[in-house]
């Protein structure tokens, strides 16, 4: 039904006439460029007429794919030197060529720098970035210290409902997958443990391990990282599109601040939440420990739990539990902050939400590291 | 108009809706709802909002499922189409959606490049030109093709997603609202190249719209959405003489009688012979 488009030349008393025929539309495709380039055909030859005519009557169908390529064609011809003019096309394909005809592109396309200016370029502006970035983290926290103060007095203006519903989210939602986490590692950490320990006749000692180890870091580090992981990501998520889709302009012209609307409310749910988390997470990573060393050690619970109680004191469970509302804060700020850096398109949330998560546990576990050297040094 | 749509019983049918039924819950929007769009035809399409105008056209997109009934494109009914016949159709309609749609990651040339890049294996030059020659048809301005979308106003980026639209010369467009968000010079600049594209390419066009101006100019047929079913559809002028009560206050309203004044004006600035604004 459909004809590929082609071009007949030949040379007569008018010029150079050139017949076009078959569909000239953007379904041939390549074929469709192929006959176009034919157009111009081969350039400097010695018999090169002064006139050139695209003959168009035997053009079963044309759309705007093939008139500009017909009107290169004939741009390009006129170019060389000839006169050039159309024949016998039908009314409407008149219109189309004159339409959606071929315009020389005199707009430059933006250049690019060589590579190795580029590679510096980006260097210099990751460092310009991190600069910035720590500036905002410092703004930011002063902003969110300064709001909490202004809101303190006035517990009307809390949004509880919003509050609630986040923690909520953040916590109650997330007790099954932190308890599961947790009760591995710590099954995981008494085992390696019996085993290790076990060469030295110390086996039981495991229990010791579990129980410091646990409380003091490990409860705390895998919840924090998980609540990056899952509420931060989130965090950044819903307020990126916010951002995105203007919700958050919207805010801020009925004068209200976003940082009291939408951040405060989930950063108030994260200090919370996560310390409520690193709870339980301790008790499933004892529970771990517990039934490990009752399957590969022997130790009956009773015994465990008394072991337990003479190798930790308060101060082991309290250094863990202390350390998560400044992990809270720190996941819910990086979160908060990298939220309202989403520019216009779908990548750029990506891009912010990959940084918040990737941020928040690398700041979680710097955090962790000065404060064990905070608590050593003050021999806590 | 040089190309009127083809009169009598031979008129080619392009997409055929044949007692149609889409509901959410327990709520039918759709219910037993019939429609032909004939080729070279552009039928406006108008109803109450909320009467289903989005979802009829979603549901013909293929982006809603139906309850029951059956949708006949370019012969294929929708739900027999193998992997390959479903490329053939995406290729051969075009839509505009309301908000745009336009890929937020890539530029505005990518994004009209897109579905060529997709569907054929065309050079970049022969691309770049395509693109340069869409961004002028839809009147915007050759540097607007490096911006990203979410630097683009509201009616660059309607243009630039109708650019998208027919960057394959489809068979069938589709637009959801084209002119809505326009100022009424953009918008007379629409319908006339809506017009063009009409008339020399014998595009089909499904026109969901609530602009008078739209449906006065350009519309071969306007068809009226209510109650789950088409109340009316015919001529505008068919239209304006109906006694339906809605069809009274829709186009006899305040908002109406204005329009329907500079309806002649309308048509005179359309007319083929009569030098385009934009050039």
């Amino acid at each position: 039904m459909s004809v590929a488009p082609s071009v007949g030349r030949e040379i007569g008393a008018d010029g150079l006439v050139l017949s076009l025929s078959g569909d000239w539309t953007i379904a041939f495709g390549s074929k469709l460029e192929a006959s176009a380039s034919a157009l111009a055909g081969p350039s400097g030859k010695p018999e090169r007429p002064s006139r050139a005519v695209l003959d168009l009557s035997a053009v079963d169908r044309m759309d705007t794919a093939g008139a500009w390529l017909i009107d290169r064609g004939r741009a390009l011809l006129e170019q060389a030197g000839m006169a050039t003019a159309y024949r016998g096309a039908r009314p409407e394909y008149a219109l189309l060529i004159k339409e959606a005809g071929y315009k020389p592109d005199e707009t430059p396309r933006p250049r690019h720098p060589p590579h190795t200016i580029a590679l510096l370029s980006a260097i210099g502006e990751s460092v310009y970035v991190s600069g910035q970035d720590f500036l905002d983290g410092v703004s930011f926290v002063g902003r969110t210290v300064a709001m909490g103060l202004r809101l303190l007095p006035r517990p009307a203006r809390w949004r509880w409902t919003s509050m609630t519903y986040h923690l909520e989210k953040y916590s109650v939602r997330s007790v099954p997958i932190i308890a599961l986490i947790n009760f591995l590692v710590g099954a995981i950490v008494t085992q390696q443990g019996i085993f290790q320990l076990t060469r030295f006749g110390a086996g039981p000692f495991a229990v010791n391990m579990v129980g410091i180890l646990g409380l003091r870091e490990l409860g705390l580090l895998m919840t924090a990282i998980m609540v990056a992981g899952r509420t931060g990501s989130a965090i950044t998520a819903e307020i990126g599109s916010m951002n995105m889709r203007e919700e958050i302009d919207a805010l801020r012209v009925m004068a209200l601040d976003p940082l009291e609307v939408l951040i405060m409310p989930r950063l108030i749910a994260l200090v919370i939440a996560l310390p409520i988390l690193t709870f339980l997470a301790d008790m499933a990573e004892l529970g771990g420990g517990l039934v490990v060393s009752w399957t590969y050690g022997g130790m009956t619970p009773v015994v465990y739990i008394s072991r337990l109680h003479n190798a930790i004191l308060p101060e082991t469970f309290l250094v863990g539990l202390i350390k998560a509302p400044f992990m809270a804060a720190v996941i819910g700020s990086i979160a908060s902050i990298e939220g309202m850096e989403v520019r216009g398109s779908a990548e750029s949330l990506g891009q912010h939400t990959t940084a918040s998560v990737v941020k928040s546990i690398f700041m979680v576990i710097v955090m962790d590291g000065l404060f064990a050297m905070f608590f050593a040094a003050v021999d806590y | 108009m040089t190309q009127s749509p083809p009169i009598g019983p031979e008129r080619e049918v392009v997409i055929r809706v044949r007692d149609l039924k889409v509901g959410f819950g327990d709520r039918l929007v759709l219910d037993g709802l019939n429609l032909d769009l004939y080729r070279g035809e552009v039928l406006g399409f108008v109803g109450a909002s909320g009467a289903g105008k989005s979802v009829l056209t979603r549901t013909i997109l293929g982006l809603l499922h139906k309850r029951s009934g059956a949708i006949e494109v370019f012969g294929h009914d929708l739900d027999k189409l193998t992997f390959q016949e479903r490329l053939r159709v995406g290729e051969r309609w075009g839509v505009l959606f309301q908000e745009g749609a336009l890929f937020s990651s890539l530029d505005v040339r990518q994004n009209i490049q897109a579905p060529m890049r997709e569907h054929l294996r065309l050079s970049q030059t022969f691309m770049d030109g395509l693109a340069a020659q869409k961004l002028d048809l839809v009147g915007l301005p050759q540097d607007a093709a490096n911006k990203f979308p979410s630097e683009l106003s509201g009616g660059m980026t309607k243009r630039a997603a109708l650019a998208r639209a027919i960057a394959l010369d489809p068979d069938i467009v589709f637009l959801d609202e084209p002119t809505s968000g326009l100022d009424p010079i953009s918008a007379g600049d629409f319908d006339d190249l809506i017009g063009t594209l009409q008339r020399t390419l014998g595009l089909t066009v499904f026109m969901v719209t609530h602009d008078l101006d739209s449906l006065f100019a350009i519309c071969d047929r306007v068809a009226v959405l209510g109650h789950g079913k088409i109340i009316a559809v015919g001529k505008i002028e068919e239209l304006l003489r109906s006694d339906d009560p809605w069809l009274k206050a829709y186009f006899h309203g305040k908002r109406g009688v204005v329009r329907a004044g500079a309806r002649e004006a309308s048509r005179a600035r359309l007319s083929p012979e009569a030098p385009s604004v934009r050039r």
